[in-house]
């Protein structure tokens, strides 16, 4: 790594040491939960109150705001969990590899979300709860990926190997990545194109785009809080032997 | 902007709506709770060993 200049160099060591992250993350959360809780609070209101009701889908497109956040949380704790596998492939960094099998269930989550939330809006949209285009099958494929994460993670005895195995997989996921992304464009689909990552001019209205962003930002402070709980419990697992696991036990008690 | 009745019955869409929104709150909540009781049991159990090991 002497291509990095010394001062990041340190500076990633020193953030990739346990009790030091266990330590900052402790003084995080308060202020990330707080934030949280204010955008997902303005984000609710605004969404399911403020904002004007569609001309054509009525009010059941208030779904937007739970399903669009959600489905982009899915895609974007995929390349944050596939980027740590690369990091931890690479580096051998063991926060890397909490980081990857951390970020699995929640990933997993979100795209379940996103999937129910999408069939809710569909059924009394579309007139079906499901149907198999390119949208939705991929988008089902990333729930199968975090699902098989998970249990290929949980099969492995040794945690070492568990983590390297898991990140390959999660390496070789990402082709599917830009398939959900494009496939409202590449296919001709049930499922709508997009309205918002348009950059010239996004088709929603204002007043409906500002709480779809707010919700947006909220479930990013939320992926934060969720992934630093899960990783304090995993690092604290493969950490117990250590002398700071100890120390920290015995201030507590 | 609608009445507060209005926006509860979410012209006639309420069933969807408020089902989705209620799966979503339930299915983060659970990952945000997990968590913290997993870390409370470990801490527990762990505690438990080190005075079993000085004793």
């Amino acid at each position: 790594m002497s291509f990095v200049p010394a001062p990041i160099s340190r500076f990633f060591h020193r953030m990739a040491s346990p009790p030091h992250f266990y330590c900052l993350t402790n003084k995080l959360l308060p202020w990330l939960t707080v934030i949280f809780i204010l955008l997902l609070g303005y984000g609710l209101y605004a969404g399911l109150y403020l904002a004007p009701t569609d001309y054509q889908q009525g009010d059941s497109y208030r779904i937007i705001y739970v399903h669009v956040p959600a489905a982009w949380m899915s895609l974007f704790i995929y390349v944050v969990m596939a980027t740590a596998g690369a990091i931890g492939l690479i580096w051998r960094i063991k926060l890397a590899d909490i980081m990857v099998i951390c970020s699995a269930p929640i990933g997993a989550s979100f795209t379940f979300i996103a999937l129910v939330t999408g069939s809710l809006w569909g059924k009394p949209m579309w007139g079906t709860w499901w149907v198999w285009d390119a949208r939705l099958t991929s988008e089902l494929i990333l729930l199968f990926l975090y699902l098989g994460i998970i249990s290929l993670y949980g099969a492995i005895e040794d945690k070492r190997s568990a983590s390297r195995a898991v990140s390959i997989l999660a390496l070789v996921g990402v082709v599917n990545i830009p398939i959900i992304h494009y496939s409202v464009e590449w296919w001709n689909t049930l499922h709508q194109g997009p309205t918002v990552t348009k950059i010239d001019k996004p088709s929603i209205h204002i007043d409906m785009l500002i709480p779809l962003l707010v919700m947006a930002i909220a479930f990013k402070f939320y992926h934060l809080i969720a992934l630093l709980q899960a990783a304090k419990v995993e690092l604290l697992k493969r950490e117990q032997n250590s002398q700071w696991v100890k120390t920290m036990l015995e201030s507590e008690t | 902007m609608n009445s507060f009745a209005e926006s509860i019955l979410m012209g006639g869409y309420a069933f969807y709506v408020w089902t989705a929104y209620g799966i979503a709150f339930v299915v983060l909540l659970i990952n945000l709770v997990l968590p913290v009781l997993q870390r409370k049991q470990f801490l527990r159990e762990l505690a438990l060993k080190q005075k079993r090991t000085r004793q």
